[in-house]
């Protein structure tokens, strides 16, 4: 296909879009064209009103033919918008995209420089031969093809992890699934109800825990975290840490005898400190795996329910194992955390028995959570009558959250309505200051229980919130649409607290992903590739991207198996030669540039570095760590380098 | 040269942006004296957002006691605490004063501090 080619001489064609008006409003796209063409190797220049249109692209695709073109600088808006879209169009023309490249005069000109416009056109002019600089001396190669793992790994057992696990396994992959607690189900499985359908959470998520533990395609590693992730797309080397469950799942009967033996007892983090639970416990009797497990930390190693357990299915002395598995894709759904309640000390949690935070309350309404469905005050166990929910308790706060959590509001108004169903002469008090209800049926779930008699919605912030002598809580706030302050008492008080990213920075850096601002895994397009990341092959889902509820959840981690298995239905894939070369002539052999490359993708070998051009990512790490300048990125070498810089500043 | 209009001049002193506020009401939530003003904290900020230069008349700016709680605890940085502050300025730079020591009881009796400190408040 690139035959036709003749790429001795350079014959560069220069095509400067216009955006509309964004960018020639204040860039004068007709000078820029008319400078390029006394660009040295520039053989035609021309500009057009939209070149990512039909008629823009065929513009260039003429030109390449008949100008007999080798190379195509487009000069329009940034390379992620519209790499892509140009690499076509010059591919279609018989030219290689290794001979194109297309430079910002948009997000770097017009938009940022609005102000100037002569210095824009100037600037726009500089960016346009600095890249006829470095396209002029760039080289042909032939594409390196990389075989691709036919195999997942999914980092995360909540719902979202669950889902793009079983849509991979039911599509034939291999799937391994890691889950850092004894058992998969995460958030959801402690939730009562889900809004706005008022369906049993744990009747919606436990027959998906199932089909996780009983499907074929999928490998379960409990009690499990990634340590530790090498290699690229198509092809990632993991190490996973699993740690002793001490009671073997194929064995394990669940008749608890040995957790009516065990002596130990500690605080039960599933219903979140509301009721104990002993140092060998079965987290839920949903779990999967369906066992029990020994709380390493916890275990006192007394022997007692070695003693007791009629199958022999406990053994003290299991050690912890690392798992390496090889996997050609990842998908990250580690889900959330609540934000930490006891950095809001003015509404007392973590001081007073009865002030809750929303996932304790969730406990409350279970049926078959710490206290039977009975909504009660912690402290005392007396019946709760008076409930206040406190919404945005951190979130939209520059001191807290800044960000807006989403799913609270919503909440919020789903557990006011459990409690009222429970308690049908209670009151509920709930302090907002919006009530956020975009979704399907969301704003029709939140009319129906303002129509609660007994829910009252007051438009304002609480104070504080304290204790008084006879273990009541005093809650004070302003309701801003009376401009009236309000004093109530109260059984309970529930913060709807906001989400923050479960999300460990060691695992960031082995993925090599980046997260906001917050901490939460950053897409690559909020709006085009939601579920990608900065890295080819790793892909996110959930809530570890940004708060959303259960649907959101379920339809980003659809979205992410899928694109993982764009992936992994391929034989190979090819990768851009775009890797470091070594100069044997130059090379002394000192090593430097193995220590530098951080994908361990140079060895030496009979004294010269050798690079392995599938492990070579093209980062140039390595390029300014060779004394003798023996190494070079293609197409981005030293002397293309002198010469963008000397195009940048004029001079020929 | 147009001069400066009142509410530019209480955004300047004060250095914070009241455009800001969302009408949380937590100012007003956390005031010691909220029970005692003709118009909330929160109310303030917004008369100030809609560019209402009646704000000098208001009373409560003189009720607050300078604690800063909201300031501590805005959401958003408002501040209303420093709003309020440049609004007394405003009004004391025209040179009306809000303490009259005549009427103080007692003057004799007063602690040496609690003068300066009022005087610094309430008079221009």
């Amino acid at each position: 296909m690139l035959d036709g080619i003749d790429y001795s001489e350079p014959r560069i064609g220069v095509f400067v879009c216009h955006c509309g008006t964004n960018i020639a409003a204040v860039v004068d796209v007709k000078k820029v064209v008319e400078e390029a063409k006394k660009l040295p190797g520039v053989v035609h220049a021309e500009d057009y009103m939209y070149m990512c249109s039909g008629i823009g692209q065929q513009l260039i695709i003429n030109a390449i033919r008949e100008k007999k073109l080798n190379g195509v600088v487009v000069a329009a808006c940034t390379p992620s918008l519209h790499y892509e879209t140009f690499a076509r169009a010059v591919e279609s023309a018989g030219l290689s995209r290794q001979r194109y490249k297309i430079v910002s005069i948009r997000e770097y000109c017009s938009w940022v420089h609005f102000h100037d416009r002569k210095r824009a056109t100037e600037k726009a002019i500089r960016i346009v031969a600095a890249a006829v600089a470095e396209i002029r001396d760039n080289k042909v190669y032939e594409p390196i093809r990389r075989k691709v793992i036919k195999k997942a790994l999914v980092i995360g057992g909540g719902i979202a992890g669950m889902t793009a696990a079983l849509d991979l396994a039911n599509a034939g992959i291999p799937v391994i699934l890691v889950e850092k607690e004894p058992t998969i189900g995460g958030k959801m499985i402690q939730l009562s109800v889900t809004f706005p359908t008022l369906d049993c959470a744990q009747c919606t998520i436990t027959p998906r825990m199932a089909e996780v533990g009983k499907h074929p395609n999928i490998k379960l590693y409990t009690l499990s975290e990634v340590i530790d992730v090498s290699g690229h797309i198509g092809n990632f080397h993991v190490k996973i840490r699993k740690k002793p469950r001490m009671v073997d799942p194929e064995e394990c009967r669940l008749c608890g005898w040995c957790a009516n033996a065990c002596p130990v007892e500690v605080i039960n983090e599933f219903t979140r400190g509301l009721s104990k639970r002993k140092a060998i416990y079965l987290p839920f009797p949903q779990a999967v795996p369906a066992s029990f497990v020994i709380d390493e930390e916890h275990c006192t190693r007394c022997g007692m329910c070695v003693k007791v357990c009629p199958v022999n299915a406990i053994n003290l002395d299991e050690k912890e194992e690392i798992i390496e598995e090889d996997v050609g894709a990842i998908i990250l759904a580690t889900g959330y955390d609540l934000y930490d309640g006891r950095k809001l000390p003015e509404y007392g949690y973590g001081i007073y028995k009865n002030v809750i935070d929303s996932l304790q309350f969730e406990q409350l309404i279970v049926p078959s959570g710490p206290t039977k469905g009975r909504i009660v005050r912690i402290s005392d166990g007396k019946p709760a009558k008076r409930v206040v929910f406190i919404q945005c308790a951190g979130q939209r706060d520059v001191n807290h959250l800044p960000y807006c959590s989403k799913i609270c509001c919503m909440y919020v108004a789903k557990e006011a309505l459990m409690f009222k169903s429970k308690v049908p002469d209670g009151e509920a008090y709930i302090f907002y200051i919006d009530v956020r209800t975009a979704g399907k049926g969301y704003e029709e779930f939140y009319k129906k229980v303002q129509e609660i008699p007994g829910v009252k919605y007051i438009r304002g912030r609480v104070g504080k919130v304290w204790e008084d002598e006879n273990g009541d809580l005093i809650v004070t706030g302003i309701d801003t649409l009376t401009g009236e302050t309000v004093k109530i008492r109260a059984d309970l008080v529930v913060l709807a607290l906001g989400m923050i990213p479960n999300l460990d920075k060691r695992l960031v850096e082995k993925l090599k992903i980046s997260t906001d601002e917050y901490g939460f895994a950053q897409e690559v397009h909020p709006k085009l590739k939601p579920v990608e990341t900065e890295i080819g092959g790793v892909y996110i889902a959930g809530a570890v991207q940004g708060p959303k509820d259960i649907s959101e959840s379920v339809a980003q981690a659809s979205a992410a198996a899928s694109k993982a298995l764009q992936l992994l239905t391929k034989d190979e894939i090819e990768k851009e030669p775009l890797i470091a070369e070594v100069d044997r002539e130059r090379c002394d052999g000192c090593g430097l540039c193995v220590a530098t490359c951080p994908y361990s993708a140079i060895k030496l070998e009979d004294g010269y570095a050798r690079v392995d051009e599938i492990a070579c990512e093209g980062c140039g790490m390595c390029v300014p760590s060779c004394p003798t300048g023996a190494i070079n990125l293609r197409n981005m070498t030293n002397k293309q380098i002198h010469e963008i810089i000397k195009a940048v500043y004029g001079v020929r | 040269m147009v001069e400066e209009s009142v509410i530019d001049k209480i955004i300047r002193i004060s250095g914070r942006n009241p455009n800001l506020c969302y009408q949380c009401g937590m100012c007003t939530a956390v005031c010691p004296m909220a029970e005692f003003m003709d118009v909330k904290p929160h109310q303030i900020v917004r008369l100030v957002q809609m560019g209402r230069e009646d704000v000098l008349n208001i009373d409560a700016v003189w009720v607050c006691a300078s604690c800063m709680a909201c300031v501590d605890r805005c959401p958003r940085d408002v501040g209303p605490g420093i709003i309020f502050e440049a609004i007394r300025l405003v009004s004391l730079r025209r040179g009306i004063d809000k303490l009259d020591y005549k009427a103080v009881e007692e003057i004799e009796a007063a602690p040496t501090l609690a003068l300066v400190t009022a005087s610094r408040k309430y008079t221009g």
